[in-house]
């Protein structure tokens, strides 16, 4: 089973080590993470898909909690979501084909970025399985290179991820 | 006025009422002790960086105060690695700063310069490497917060040589943001009041009590709560004093080498009541063998610990005092008599024991150690055999009168923390109890300990061997020892005298009776070489892949 996180973390130097290091000594895997800005600049946003049943994934939950630069998390993939990954694919080209790929990139609504006397580089973006199919459909023609990003996703409707108002109070102690 | 943020820092560690630090210095790190000879602070200078950590490790078990440490960078940062881990496993509240080379260097592999945050990412609670100079003042404030409060442990902070020298306005701040550290204090009511059903429902309870207990200054509760219900209590290693030794309820410490009443009575029990404990391995032996009938109620202040090892029933997160002082207005006096009468049956034909044989045997001279002080001393042990005997054969009447490394199992902890707990508590009679593997590990600090001038009492168990390692080459290897025999025969009664200590030497029984009393009250640093018999085995044992209920004495 897996599960989509979407974790807010403090913006610091750093964090990424903190989380990944988790992961990797705690013996969890990592299917994808993707990490960026949010909303908020002092905040980073990831999110981490990870392969397990309840029982990991409540300890992955519990032992990223127990990291101070960690704010937040939400298994987004309990609720409605949407998920996206974006891809860019160099391929290679001949006259005789070229017209074909170009076809392949409307139907899968792909966009060319690069046009070079041999190659094409497109773009697409989508879920997982979609970015599978494509990717499967242009390896006849020769995929020279092909870089992924990890699964960026959000909640649909109303509902959000975002910081509660008690934790952006200063603390006094 | 602006000062240096080394001179800051001192003014940072006065405003949290720190008295000494351990530590050793160099480079990266002068500016500090710069800045510290204009405090307060008392500064205890070690011969190792790992004596540091263990000390300042000591000092804060001793008082439940934060210890803190200074060392320089590179190597000074590496050695005390060994004590930050040992620090993180047994939850004490510590604040280490490391010097570095200047941030201008770092990643360019300088003189003395390793990844000090990086390196101890999984060992400390919290790190932080001080880059904005005005920021220091906050990340001393936070490193405190984290280190001391929720699930304590060690923070480190790295402060570049460069950084300590820059100048800033100071300030201590009052308030700090800590958006993601919000431990949670007060159980959960439900969660509360449905405990008070099942332990109210149960006819064969039993509390599990670790280290928790301590830390949350709860023994007084857990007491209420084993008299009000009738429970038996057994304690963990680090739980050892949290319920008193000669009390009635008390079944001694369980697991490995627990005893066979609290280990029998855990895998017989209905209700498993586990208070500030984590299930180690150590304790639980085989998973589906552990209180395999009991419903387990699981009270801990870290929400992580809950079924990381074993499925709770019903848990609770938050500090155990105040869950126990919501649970106890809750439940009503029971007897369970019936089981009551189990319990002391097993007790009585089960009783921890050895054979008496005429040759020096260390359970022989902590039984005698106990006798003699009536518990009234903190015994500190090193790792090993005598760690375990200690745990047995002495009974320990209050929470902080028994330190030793639990999680990590830190041969070579118990001298440094005994200096550092004699620091912490100046009219208390420390007893360490160690053995000759062991000590030579931080031998070092011997030195310390006379510098300081403390009358620490040494109790070597010197069966010229590494006895553990020994029975577990017996037990699983068919008696193939290696490397487990010390072929120099150390006299430590003479190491003691060059240090400038007393120095006794006991071989027989007979030797223990006349010369016991003498050593213990003795005004001055004492070391005594006990030159016990090397062939005794640590008993019980649960051998692996056993029900701890299965244990061979």
């Amino acid at each position: 089973m897996t599960h989509t996180l979407t974790v807010l973390v403090e913006n610091t130097p750093g964090v990424l080590a903190r989380v990944a290091g988790l992961f990797s000594r705690r013996g969890f895997n990592i299917d994808s993470l993707a990490v960026g800005r949010s909303e908020d600049p002092g905040v980073s946003r990831m999110t981490i898909v990870v392969e397990g049943d309840d029982q990991i994934l409540e300890q992955v939950t519990k032992q990223l909690h127990k990291l101070v630069d960690v704010i937040k998390i939400t298994d987004v993939s309990r609720d409605d979501f949407v998920d996206r990954e974006l891809v860019m694919i160099k391929v290679k080209t001949e006259t005789s084909t070229r017209a074909e790929i170009m076809q392949l990139v409307d139907i899968f609504r792909a966009r060319i970025v690069d046009v070079g006397p041999k190659t094409l580089t497109i773009e697409v973006t989508g879920y997982e399985s979609k970015i599978n199919a494509f990717e499967k459909s242009l390896r006849p023609f020769g995929i020279m290179e092909m870089v992924r990003t990890g699964k960026v996703a959000m909640l649909r409707g109303f509902k959000s991820t975002t910081i509660d108002e008690s934790q952006k109070k200063e603390d006094v102690y | 006025m602006e000062i240096t943020v080394a001179e800051a820092l001192v003014r940072c560690l006065e405003q949290e009422n720190v008295e000494l630090v351990f530590g050793y210095p160099g480079g990266a790190i002068l500016p500090v002790y710069d800045a510290l000879c204009n405090s307060v602070i008392k500064h205890v200078l070690v011969r190792h960086e790992q004596g540091a950590a263990h000390a300042a490790d000591g000092y804060a078990r001793m008082t439940g105060r934060v210890g803190v440490c200074l060392a320089t960078s590179g190597p000074g940062a590496t050695n005390l690695v060994t004590g930050i881990a040992n620090a993180y496993m047994d939850s004490v509240p510590m604040v280490l700063i490391t010097g570095q080379v200047s941030a201008s260097q770092i990643g360019t592999d300088a003189f003395q310069e390793v990844d000090i945050t990086g390196i101890t990412i999984p060992v400390t609670k919290h790190n932080y490497l001080v880059k904005d100079p005005n920021q220091l003042p906050q990340i001393i404030r936070k490193a405190f917060h984290i280190a001391s409060t929720g699930r304590p442990g060690p923070v480190l902070i790295d402060l570049p040589k460069d950084v300590a020298q820059a100048k800033i306005k100071f300030t201590y701040p009052k308030n700090i943001h800590l958006p993601g550290y919000r431990p949670t204090y007060k159980g959960h009511r439900a969660m509360v009041s449905q405990a008070g059903k099942i332990i109210m429902e149960s006819n064969r309870p039993v509390i599990y009590a670790g280290g928790g207990v301590r830390i949350a200054d709860a023994a007084p509760e857990l007491r209420e709560l084993a008299e009000t219900i009738s429970a038996p209590v057994t304690n963990t290693l680090m739980g050892l004093g949290c319920f008193p030794g000669e009390h009635p309820l008390f079944l001694g410490m369980l697991g490995l080498h627990g005893t066979r009443y609290a280990n029998l009575a855990v895998t017989e029990c209905d209700c498993l009541i586990a208070v500030g404990a984590r299930f180690d391995d150590r304790v639980v032996a085989r998973i589906d063998g552990f209180a395999p009938g009991a419903k387990i109620i699981h009270i801990d202040i870290d929400p992580a610990e809950i079924s990381k090892n074993m499925r709770a029933d019903l848990p609770i997160v938050g500090d155990v005092k105040r869950v126990l002082e919501a649970l106890l207005p809750l439940l009503k006096k029971k007897k369970n008599t019936e089981w009551m009468a189990r319990v002391q049956a097993w007790k009585k034909e089960y009783p921890l024991n050895y054979r008496i044989d005429g040759t020096l045997k260390p359970q022989l001279i902590i039984e005698k150690i106990y006798e003699l002080t009536g518990g009234d001393v903190v015994v500190v042990t090193d790792v090993g055999q005598h760690q375990m005997w200690a745990a047995q054969y002495y009974k320990y009447k209050e929470p902080r009168s028994f330190i030793t490394s639990g999680g990590l199992g830190t041969m070579g902890f118990g001298l440094p923390a005994a200096i550092g707990a004699q620091m912490g508590a100046p009219g208390q009679k420390i007893i360490l109890i160690t053995g000759d593997g062991s000590i030579q590990m931080t031998l070092q600090e011997l030195g310390t300990a006379m510098e300081q001038k403390l009358p620490l009492k040494i109790f070597v168990m010197n069966n010229r061997q590494l006895g553990m390692v020994r029975q577990l080459q017996e037990f699983y290897c068919d008696k193939r020892y290696i490397a487990v025999n010390f072929q120099y025969d150390l006299d430590f009664a003479a190491l003691g005298r060059v240090y400038g200590m007393a120095g006794y030497t006991i071989e027989t029984p007979e030797q223990l009776a006349e010369m016991l009393p003498e050593i213990l009250a003795a005004n001055r640093p004492v070391m005594v070489n006990c030159l016990i018999n090397g062939e005794e085995n640590v008993l019980p044992m649960v051998l692996a892949g056993a029900n701890i209920g299965e244990a061979i004495d």
